[in-house]
């Protein structure tokens, strides 16, 4: 993401300063903290905010800018089909690992209908998980990720994994459809 | 009378010796499969299931609240590391041209037009 700019009075511009210590991520922190020990006390609670605003201090990062509203019930969805395809996609690789034939890969290019980064990050991570592909390469200008596909027998084959990758981007964007923007309110 | 305590170590048994079956093809998988990229697959996704399943027998088997968490915890890490650096090194070797092409039925990085990103692109 490219930093935003603050302009300075006297008209040169520097990176904007993020406050280190936002909330979401603490609580995050915190999560993994009490997961770790396997209890809850308040001893624990008060050492992992602790420990979670001393982490946000040494390793400051900026605010990540959701861009898009959530809807539970879609999104619901997205995340129990997402599971059946993680088992789908293993037992596709298992069967490829263990048959004799060999196999024969495809480098798709997908052109991304979503503006976002965290979108565009989400696809990404959530397609190298799911239908048998890896992001090779991902170009933020165009909002295009290359992904390698394993088992593709023909141009054919290619075309019908383009097709499921925009379809599992439009299952995203109904559940996190984006709020219109400055630029794109008329 | 088959008490639940069985049921569930039978049900932790099955997942675990499933999981250690597809970590199994996955070693495999990287061994025996031609280049590199498809070898990130094969490392990837039967292994992370297969630590999926794992975990599930894990948790079964103990039936401890406190470790769901963790094993929770351990799946999520899984899931979000695996991916990245799938990435990483796929890309690295694209970049290197360490890509056995004779495998590839369609290749659209290499074929399109050249595009010159600058470098250090945000």
């Amino acid at each position: 993401m490219s930093p935003v700019m603050r302009t300075r009075r006297d008209g040169s511009t520097r990176p904007a300063r993020h406050r280190a210590v936002q909330p979401i991520p603490v609580l995050w922190l915190l999560l993994v903290w009490l997961a770790l020990w396997g209890a809850v006390t308040p001893l624990l609670v008060l050492g992992g905010v602790l420990v979670a605003v001393l982490v946000c201090l040494a390793f400051p990062l900026p605010p990540i800018d959701l861009g898009s509203s959530v809807r539970p019930l879609p999104l619901l969805g997205v995340v129990a089909r997402f599971h059946l395809d993680v088992v789908r996609a293993s037992i596709e690789v298992a069967g490829v690992v263990l048959r004799r034939r060999p196999v024969r890969n495809a480098v798709v290019a997908v052109d991304l209908e979503t503006t976002s980064d965290f979108l565009m990050t989400l696809v990404a991570s959530m397609l190298s998980l799911i239908p048998g592909s890896v992001v090779v390469e991902a170009r933020r200008s165009t909002h295009t990720l290359y992904l390698h596909v394993i088992d593709v027998p023909d141009a054919e084959a290619a075309e019908e994994f383009r097709r499921m990758a925009l379809a599992l981007e439009q299952r995203l964007l109904r559940a996190l459809p984006p709020r219109p923007t400055d630029r794109e309110r008329p | 009378m088959v008490s639940w305590t069985q049921l569930a170590d039978l049900a932790a048994a099955v997942c675990i010796l499933l999981g250690a079956l597809l970590a199994l093809i996955a070693a495999i998988g990287v061994v025996r499969l031609p280049d590199l990229l498809t070898r990130m697959h094969a490392a990837t996704k039967p292994q992370v299931l297969g630590t999926v399943l794992v975990m599930t027998g894990v948790a079964l088997r103990l039936r401890d609240p406190g470790v769901v968490g963790m094993l929770a915890l351990i799946v999520l890490l899984q899931m979000a590391t695996s991916v990245v650096s799938s990435h990483m090194v796929g890309r690295a070797s694209f970049r290197a041209g360490q890509v056995r092409h004779d495998l590839l039925v369609v290749d659209e990085l290499s074929d399109g037009p050249s595009h010159e990103e600058p470098r250090g692109a945000p």
